[in-house]
Parts: structure tokens; C-alpha cells; sequence
């Protein structure tokens, strides 16, 4: 009581003046220089690698000739980015983009939910322990040896899944040649290798359920799907719509180095994303220019997504990235 | 005591309270777990075996349950003879290993530094700072602004672009951040000061030996990041000098090229090609070796990584 009246009375408390505000600040940032020290490798890193190119964006809306170099190539506003719009590529690589990530989401996102569910309620507690680090282990698979386990698996000649099908006396496939399966092996694949990673954090949240609550559904004479319903499900829910909103904000990027790996000249129809094709017009055919207007575009859209997701989210949950 | 007791006995009446329709619900999870666990398990298995087993009892799918070496062997290493006779395999392991020591030397190094310093709130200027370095989550240059740097910086076919490239991440900067801020107090670093003891010091001493498991996190993430970087070596490199492993699998794994010692044997083209399908097999066991040795040992901070990481900042 006494603590508190002490630490509320008005007239005790320091009141400063604008001036003095200042000059403590700056005794505080002469204090702590070391602090602004330790910041320095990674404020140079990400100025270097990350502002510095944004100046560059700008030629997306000029003529870029390396000979002029980036200030003194010429305007021409918005040229490349109705080029694109119009190019016969544009509704195929923005189907793609979108078919990819959006059957990512669906597909992706309530799987490791239900793997954490899984694991939580098994009762053969030795097993679920050993498959929470089995479904770990191949989220440290890199992207050229998954992609190469595909390919391996998937041959029409001598793969696994073909030779499994022959044996029903179906006929083989050649699943990475055919546009029709391409999303479907992208997606599932990437299912497989990311659900038991994602999972942790969903498990983590089932852990720290307050056991009283599940002890209280029992007496009630809840079963354990009403358990899940009534208790799990509200727990996981701001965990589940924060990765959402995560997962938004990159609705327009397809993982390049996958899509890239996969894609062969048979299955180009599905396969080409709008990173990809940025990569391509860029890299390989050396149009500056365009391929940064392309990359933009997708840059803005992102972004503009993620800001519409987070005030969305906000204002129908109160859960939100910031 | 009592209650401790009391608790006990309470769970255990309530593992009893089951509710009927429970019966058909645990034998439905165990059914998945087991199914989970094979779909999990059989693909790296099968990579296993398959790596140990003679070429055509792969090609002809046979092989589907246990190695099997042929010709009166039970295994056979015939891929994992010609995987260590080529040199490039050999070189890319090396430049792989030199980008990922360095790589991950610097990216903790700044991490924590970074992570440390806008984890204190008297650091004045904290939320511009943290603004700076959030944004670029959600923002950037793009390709080609990033790869007109890297070529002005004359990094393009050097091993630094390797190393330094991709070696910070922001996200893992804000993992650090929400670590130090939930672990080191006010009142220690006051004590610390009041002692006459400096931030220099301060971190070295006493944060930097606190802080073991971020550490470890964190070098667990950028390591197998490094490991597996495929990207930068695309765009920034062509001196195949400097491929890093995950290059030249692509070109064994994916583009199908044969490796050198195939060509070099009296062998049929037919011949060569049957191995050097099985030869993949190997291939992938020894360029993810590394990482499944660390595996075991690292496991435990999987879910800590996540959990810190999971903290708002």
C-alpha cells in the first residue's frame, strides 16, 4: 500500500523539460555506443543486400543499358510492366503462381495441425516420440536432393512408384513429364517434407493446455473429439491465423529453387512460375529491365496482401503480425 | 506431499472416466500414426537400401523391403566406390564445407551481436531500428537489383559471395531479440554495471555464456541453410572450381550426367547407365550425410529454435 501511493504521488514525480529530454538521450546513446557497435555487421549487411538494390528497382520503369549504368538509363514509366500484362505468358504464369500456392495452403496448412493432434492423443506414447522425430528429419533434405528423389522415384523406367503400379497391372507413368501432375507432386511432396517440421509449434501450443481443462471435459463426461473441438482447437486457433497471415504475405512466391529443379521442357506449361520466368528473362536472357518490372509487380502484390491479411486479421480476432 | 498424491489419484480416476466412443477414436490415431510414420519412413529407407544394393535389383524392382548385394554379397558398394573416385564430388564437398564454416562463423556472430543490442530496452533509437530490419522480411530488391550489387561489389565468382550471402537473417535477428529479451534480466546487467563493468564486456562475459542454446539454434539453422544453399551458387557462380556440393548434385541428380569415372571404364554405354542411376542412391546418402551424423545431437533444439522463434517481438 504503501508502495504504491509513493509511487503514484504527482508531486514527487521528475518532470523533464524538452531540453533536458534530449541531452539524456543523447548520454544514453553515448553510454551505450558499444550497443550501436554490435549492430553495425548486421545494419551493413542488410543495407548492402537489401536497401541498396531497392534503389535499383528504378529500372524497371527505364530503358537500362549497362553502359549508361542505373541514374542515367532513360524513363519509360510503365512500358515493361504493360509488356508484360499483355504478353501471352502473363495469365499463364499468374494461374500457375496462384493454382500452386493456394493448393499449398489448403493442402498444407491444416496437415501438421492434424499431425499434431495425432502425435498429442496416440496412445502408444513410445511410437508418437519416435515419429515426432521421424517427421522432423526430412525438413533437412535440401531442395536438390528432394527434387532428385522425385525424379528417382517418379521414372517411368525403373522408379519405385512405377514399378509398385506395374505390379497392379497399371500401366507406368511419367508423372514428371505430364502438366497434369506437376502441382500435385510440387504440393504433396513439399507436404511431406514440412508437415512434422511445422507441427512442433502446434505441439508446443497442445502441451501447454492447462490440464484442468481437459480434466473438468472428462468429469463433464466429454469425449475425446469433443475434447479436441472444445479445448485444442480454441488453443491452436491464434498460433494457426498468425502463420496464416505469414503464409499470405507470400501468396504470389512459389518456392524458386523447387519449381526451377522440377520443371523440364514436357511439363513447362504447369511448371513455369512467375519467379522462375523472372529468373529466366533476367538472367538467362539478360533483359534487366523487364525481368526487375516483373519481379515487382509480384513484390507488390505480396506485400500489399500481407498489410490486407494483418488488418483483416486484426480487426475480426485481435491476433495480428503488428 | 498430500496434494501431490491427491493429483495423482484424481488422474488416474480420470483415465478411467472414459467416454465410449474413445475405444474407436485411439485405435483410429494409432492407425494413422503407424501410417504416418511409414509414408515418413519408407522414402529414406528405401534411399538407403537402395544405395547398398546391386543397380539392377533397384532398376527391376525387386529391391523393395531389404538390400539386396547380388551375386552372393549381401551389400554392395560399388556406388559408394565410384561416389569417392570423383573429384568433383570431392571439390564440392570441400567448397561446401569452407562456405558453410565461414558462412555460419559470420552469421551468428552478427545475429547475436544484432539480436543482443535491440533485446535492451534502454537502447535509444530501438524501434526505428528494429523497423529498418523488419522490413526487409517483407520487402526487397528482387533479382536482378540484388545481382547488379553482388557484380558492382566484384563478388561474382568468388567464394565470398558464398559465404557472405544469405550468412544474416532478419528472422533469425528477431529469434535472438525475443531470446535475450526473455532471458536476460534488468537486474543482472545493472549489478554488471554498477561493478563498473562496461556492454563490451558485459556481452562477453556474462550474455555470451548464458546464451548456449540460441547459439546452437542458430548455428543449426544457418549450417544446414549453407549446407543446402543452392540459389546463390546459380546466379553468382560459373567457375565450376568453386560449385559447391549442392551444384554439382543437381547436375548428377537432375541434369543426369554421368560422373567421370563412368566414362573412364571399359564399359558398355548400357552398362554405365545402370549403374549410374543406382549410383544416385549413394550420391544422396553421402551429400546428406553430414547433416544426419548432426541430426541426433541437435534434436533437442529443434522445438526450443521453434518456441523461441514463435515469441512475438
Amino acid at each position: 500500500m504503501n508502495v504504491l501511493s509513493r509511487q503514484y504521488e504527482p508531486s514527487k514525480m521528475k518532470t523533464y523539460g524538452k531540453h533536458e529530454f534530449y541531452r539524456s538521450k543523447w548520454k544514453m546513446v553515448s553510454r551505450n555506443y558499444m550497443l550501436y557497435i554490435f549492430l553495425l555487421p548486421a545494419l551493413i549487411y542488410i543495407i548492402i543486400f537489401a536497401y541498396w538494390p531497392m534503389y535499383g528497382i528504378q529500372i524497371a520503369f527505364k530503358n537500362f543499358s549497362s553502359t549508361k549504368g542505373i541514374w542515367n538509363s532513360p524513363w519509360i514509366g510503365f512500358k515493361h510492366f504493360t509488356t508484360f500484362f499483355n504478353s501471352y505468358r502473363f495469365w499463364n504464369l499468374i494461374k500457375n503462381t496462384l493454382t500452386i500456392n493456394l493448393y499449398q495452403l489448403v493442402a498444407g496448412f491444416p496437415v501438421p495441425i492434424l499431425l499434431a493432434l495425432i502425435l498429442n492423443y496416440s496412445t502408444m506414447k513410445k511410437l508418437s516420440k519416435f515419429a515426432q522425430t521421424a517427421t522432423y528429419a526430412p525438413h533437412f533434405i535440401s531442395t536438390v536432393v528432394m527434387v532428385g528423389m522425385l525424379i528417382l522415384f517418379l521414372s517411368p523406367g525403373n522408379g519405385v512408384v512405377n514399378k509398385l503400379l506395374s505390379y497392379m497391372n497399371l500401366k507406368p507413368v511419367f508423372f514428371m513429364g505430364e502438366e497434369v501432375y506437376f502441382k500435385h507432386i510440387f504440393v504433396w511432396s513439399g507436404v511431406w517434407q514440412n508437415a512434422g517440421w511445422n507441427s512442433i509449434i502446434y505441439i508446443a501450443v497442445l502441451t501447454n493446455v492447462s490440464p484442468e481443462l481437459h480434466e473438468a471435459a472428462v468429469i463433464d463426461g466429454a469425449s475425446k473429439i469433443k475434447r479436441i473441438w472444445h479445448i485444442d482447437v480454441p488453443a491452436l486457433l491464434p498460433t494457426a491465423i498468425i502463420l496464416l497471415i505469414m503464409r499470405m504475405g507470400n501468396i504470389m512466391n512459389v518456392g524458386f529453387e523447387k519449381a526451377l529443379l522440377m520443371q523440364n521442357n514436357l511439363n513447362l506449361n504447369a511448371s513455369e512460375v512467375i519467379s522462375t520466368y523472372t529468373y529466366k528473362v533476367g538472367l538467362i536472357n539478360a533483359q534487366y529491365s523487364y525481368s526487375t518490372a516483373i519481379g515487382l509487380f509480384n513484390n507488390v502484390i505480396n506485400f500489399t496482401l500481407l498489410v490486407l491479411v494483418n488488418r483483416f486479421a486484426r480487426s475480426i480476432s485481435n491476433t495480428s503480425l503488428w | 506431499m498430500v496434494r501431490g498424491a491427491n493429483m495423482k489419484r484424481k488422474t488416474a480416476e480420470l483415465n478411467l472416466l472414459k467416454h465410449s466412443s474413445d475405444g474407436i477414436f485411439d485405435f483410429a490415431v494409432n492407425l494413422l500414426l503407424i501410417l504416418i510414420l511409414i509414408i515418413t519412413v519408407y522414402p529414406l529407407y528405401f534411399i538407403v537400401i537402395a544405395s547398398l544394393s546391386d543397380p539392377d535389383a533397384v532398376n527391376t524392382g525387386s529391391m523393395l523391403l531389404y538390400p539386396i548385394g547380388g551375386k552372393d554379397r549381401l551389400l554392395n558398394f560399388e556406388g559408394y566406390i565410384r561416389v569417392f573416385m570423383d573429384n568433383r564430388i570431392w571439390r564440392g564437398y570441400y567448397n561446401t564445407i569452407i562456405y558453410t564454416f565461414f558462412g555460419t562463423l559470420l552469421g551468428v556472430t552478427a545475429t547475436i551481436l544484432a539480436g543482443y543490442s535491440l533485446s535492451r530496452k534502454d537502447l535509444v533509437g530501438k524501434g526505428p531500428i528494429t523497423g529498418i530490419f523488419v522490413f526487409t522480411m517483407y520487402f526487397g530488391g528482387g533479382l536482378i537489383p540484388t545481382y547488379m550489387v553482388v557484380d558492382k561489389l566484384h563478388l561474382i565468382n568468388t567464394p565470398l559471395v558464398m559465404i557472405i550471402l544469405g550468412s544474416i537473417s532478419v528472422y533469425n535477428i528477431i529469434i535472438a531479440k525475443s531470446f535475450f529479451q526473455n532471458t536476460m534480466s534488468v537486474e543482472l546487467q545493472e549489478a554488471a554495471f554498477i561493478d563498473g563493468c562496461g556492454n563490451g564486456i558485459f556481452f562477453l562475459k556474462i550474455v555470451v555464456p548464458l546464451s548456449k542454446s540460441i547459439i546452437s539454434v542458430l548455428t543449426l539453422y544457418y549450417a544446414v541453410g549453407h549446407w543446402n544453399s543452392f540459389f546463390s551458387a546459380l546466379i553468382y557462380l560459373n567457375n565450376e572450381k568453386l560449385y559447391p556440393l549442392q551444384l554439382i548434385l543437381r547436375d548428377i541428380l537432375i541434369a543426369s550426367q554421368m560422373l567421370v569415372s563412368d566414362t573412364t571404364d571399359i564399359e558398355s554405354i548400357g552398362d554405365a547407365q545402370r549403374i549410374a542411376e543406382s549410383l544416385k542412391y549413394a550420391v544422396i546418402i553421402v551429400s546428406t550425410l553430414p547433416v544426419l551424423i548432426m541430426y541426433p545431437f541437435l534434436q533437442r533444439y529443434f522445438i526450443k529454435g521453434v518456441m523461441i522463434g514463435s515469441v512475438k517481438g
